[in-house]
């Protein structure tokens, strides 16, 4: 059909015979694309009187939005907590690899490490959008080191740090910059811990608690303050008590200032998380969980021995400690399987389990106006899945960057 | 005029349906040769239940049309009466109405042609009666100073040029209009009352919309839906039909 544009001349392309995730629902609806951006159809027939250039069948797949990974420390050998001289054509690597787990736009986390890692590591973040090179750079996630001794889980003890000195200066002279820190997370129930999420949250940087043994009031104080997300809730925190709930009280507290919600990263690989707590926090505050990887340089690798940061891991099959212990580090998981495995454990719909990878960590970031979902004029960043939630095809504005190979891998 | 009694609201609908397929394969449509399907106006642009809204979303969303072929009266246009005759040149250069499908409302209108429009009107601006204003309420929240007041609309005597006309009707609060259209006088008051003089009428209802007729009037129609649901059994289709176009597939004519 000849089309006949006043607004743009790039070509309209039109995904038919599928079901898009959209106002929460599948529908059964087309999805139009045209330059990188998700296109209104009814605006493109009445007011420019156009049509597509381009119609493709999806075959009656899922088409969801991207999968947002805000908690991922490498992947396929590479570790973001090592200063290497290859470390850009590691970060490639990773975005590039994690197309096929559906993943479209991730925040490179590092573990707590000494300064001068993150001297030399984080100038060399930037933000950057996807497209066939790799899954879109949102800006790093700074795990430590200002966390607690009790809870450091993985993280080398040795540089762990305070900033009761300095507060923010500390903070600062720690990172060296901040120009590409989407996420800190921190304990809160360290000397001046406010003062620095309040710092940190008027520079934009979202703040998480994490790695703590806060109460719950001073987990309440520091989202007074501006903190947002609990990093991998239950885990390296004081667990839920009745009588002080601690950080996990956050998903029901009264406290919460109006119009903001919490989000909680849960990594659903089986391993990290019992089923019925990952339930039970579902239940308890369903719109603010956010699936996450928190995936290390073995994941997508043999089982073995690799690093993460200053430490060493073994990996056998699903679970990952540090070597020697039964202290958990990280996870081998992918995206996918996560959003997977917490589709079958919670029982929930299809579209809650999607929406845990996509629009929460979009909201999370305040990014829910271009990334995250498929509404008009949204970032054409999608999946195809098929109805057991395996990607068949990922797409970053608009154009295929990834497509599952038909021989079946 | 056909009566064509269905059982319920998706039986209606669904006969309806194959009817309308029937006749545009029936015309054969091509390049340059358009089957022009005429449909009655509704609310302002802009407003998210606007007619436009609701044409996408139930219609042209579904199938291949291409947006040049489609024409709505605009109710933001600078002139209203100009936009109105324009729309009728329109529909003349368009070779004239094939088939306008349209529903009454519980007043007996048919399109904005409210109790007391002219039999042999055109397409004109008209002001709404109350009855409609508060049906269509509902599109405004409820909120009666935001529902319009003046809709353009097609006139009866517009339809009346139309070659076939089929009015669907369901509904129990609907009966009363229905039997006003068919069993009384031709009479403004009921403008759909107008098409008694309409040589190829198709009424599609439901068994509500029967409430107020005589039951000889059902019965005799009910007998004849053996012959009325051959009108839509399914054709060839349009690449089949080839040498077969111009014959009249019409097993009886009323």
């Amino acid at each position: 059909m000849p089309s006949n544009k006043s607004v743009s001349d790039a070509p309209i392309v039109q995904f038919t015979n599928c079901r898009i995730l959209r106002d929460h629902q599948l529908q059964r609806e087309d999805l139009w694309v045209r330059e990188g951006k998700i296109l209104n159809p009814e605006k493109l027939f009445f007011d420019e009187k156009g049509s597509a250039d381009v119609q493709l069948n999806c075959k009656d797949s899922i088409i969801a939005p991207g999968f947002i990974d805000v908690q991922i420390n490498g992947g396929f050998g590479v570790d973001f907590s090592l200063a290497t001289d290859d470390f850009k054509s590691g970060i490639d690597l990773v975005s590039r690899k994690i197309l096929s787990h559906g993943v479209t736009s991730f925040c490179p986390t590092l573990v707590t490490s000494p300064p001068s890692v993150y001297h030399q590591v984080l100038p060399q973040i930037s933000v950057r959008n996807g497209g066939a090179h790799g899954a879109g750079i949102l800006g790093a996630h700074l795990e430590g080191p200002f966390i607690s001794k009790e809870k450091k889980g993985a993280h080398p003890e040795h540089c762990l740090r305070t900033f009761e000195a300095g507060a923010f200066q500390d903070l600062l002279a720690t990172y060296g910059s901040l120009n590409c820190v989407q996420i800190v997370t921190l304990a809160p129930e360290m000397r001046r811990s406010n003062e620095v999420i309040r710092e940190l949250t008027k520079r934009g940087i979202c703040v998480s608690l994490g790695h703590s043994v806060a109460n719950l009031s001073q987990a309440e104080e520091a989202v007074q303050h501006g903190a947002t997300f609990i990093t991998h809730l239950f885990n390296a925190m004081l667990p839920f008590h009745h009588r002080d709930p601690g950080i996990v009280g956050l998903l029901t507290s009264d406290k919460i200032p109006a119009g903001r919600r919490v989000f909680y990263g849960m990594i659903s690989d089986g391993i990290h998380t019992n089923p019925a707590a990952l339930r039970i926090a579902h239940r308890a505050h369903p719109k603010g969980l956010v699936l996450v990887t928190d995936a290390i340089a073995g994941m997508g690798l043999a089982p073995g021995r690799h690093t993460l940061g200053q430490q060493v891991v073994e990996i056998d099959g699903l679970n990952t400690y540090i070597a020697g212990t039964k202290t958990l580090s990280g996870s081998v998981a992918t995206m996918d399987t996560c959003v997977r495995h917490f589709q079958e454990a919670t029982g929930c719909s299809v579209e809650t389990a999607l929406e845990a990878a996509s629009l929460h960590p979009a909201q999370l970031l305040g990014i829910e106006h271009k990334k995250g979902t498929l509404n008009y004029d949204s970032d054409a960043d999608f999946l195809m899945l098929n109805d057991s939630l395996y990607v068949q095809a990922t797409y970053i504005a608009g154009e295929e960057v990834w497509r599952q190979d038909v021989s079946g891998m | 005029m056909k009566l064509i009694i269905l059982e319920n609201y998706s039986q209606a609908s669904e006969w309806a349906a194959k009817y309308i397929r029937n006749r545009i394969v029936q015309f054969g449509p091509g390049p340059g040769r358009f089957f022009t399907l005429g449909l009655p106006t509704g609310l302002p642009r802009d407003h998210p239940e606007s007619y436009h809204s609701f044409m996408w979303n139930n219609f042209f969303k579904h199938i291949d049309i291409s947006p040049e072929n489609v024409h709505i009266l605009d109710g933001n246009a600078p002139d209203l009466q100009a936009e109105c005759n324009a729309f009728e040149e329109k529909i003349k250069a368009a070779g004239g109405i094939e088939l306008f499908v349209g529903g009454i409302g519980p007043d007996g209108h048919i399109a904005f042609n409210e109790p007391g429009s002219s039999l042999v009107s055109r397409t004109r601006v008209k002001t709404l009666a109350m009855d409609t204003i508060l049906a269509n309420a509902r599109f405004f929240d409820g909120d009666l100073s935001k529902v319009p007041t003046m809709a353009l609309t097609v006139g009866v005597g517009t339809v009346m040029d139309a070659r076939e006309v089929m009015i669907l009707i369901t509904g129990a609060h609907k009966a009363f209009a229905l039997y006003k259209a068919i069993e009384d006088g031709v009479n403004h008051m009921w403008t759909v009352s107008a098409f008694q003089q309409h040589p190829n009428t198709v009424f599609v209802c439901d068994e509500d919309a029967t409430l107020e007729l005589k039951v000889k009037t059902v019965k005799y129609f009910k007998g004849l839906m053996l012959v009325h649901n051959k009108l839509v059994e399914p054709l060839y289709s349009m690449k089949e039909m080839g040498a077969e176009r111009g014959q009249s597939k019409k097993p009886y004519s009323d």
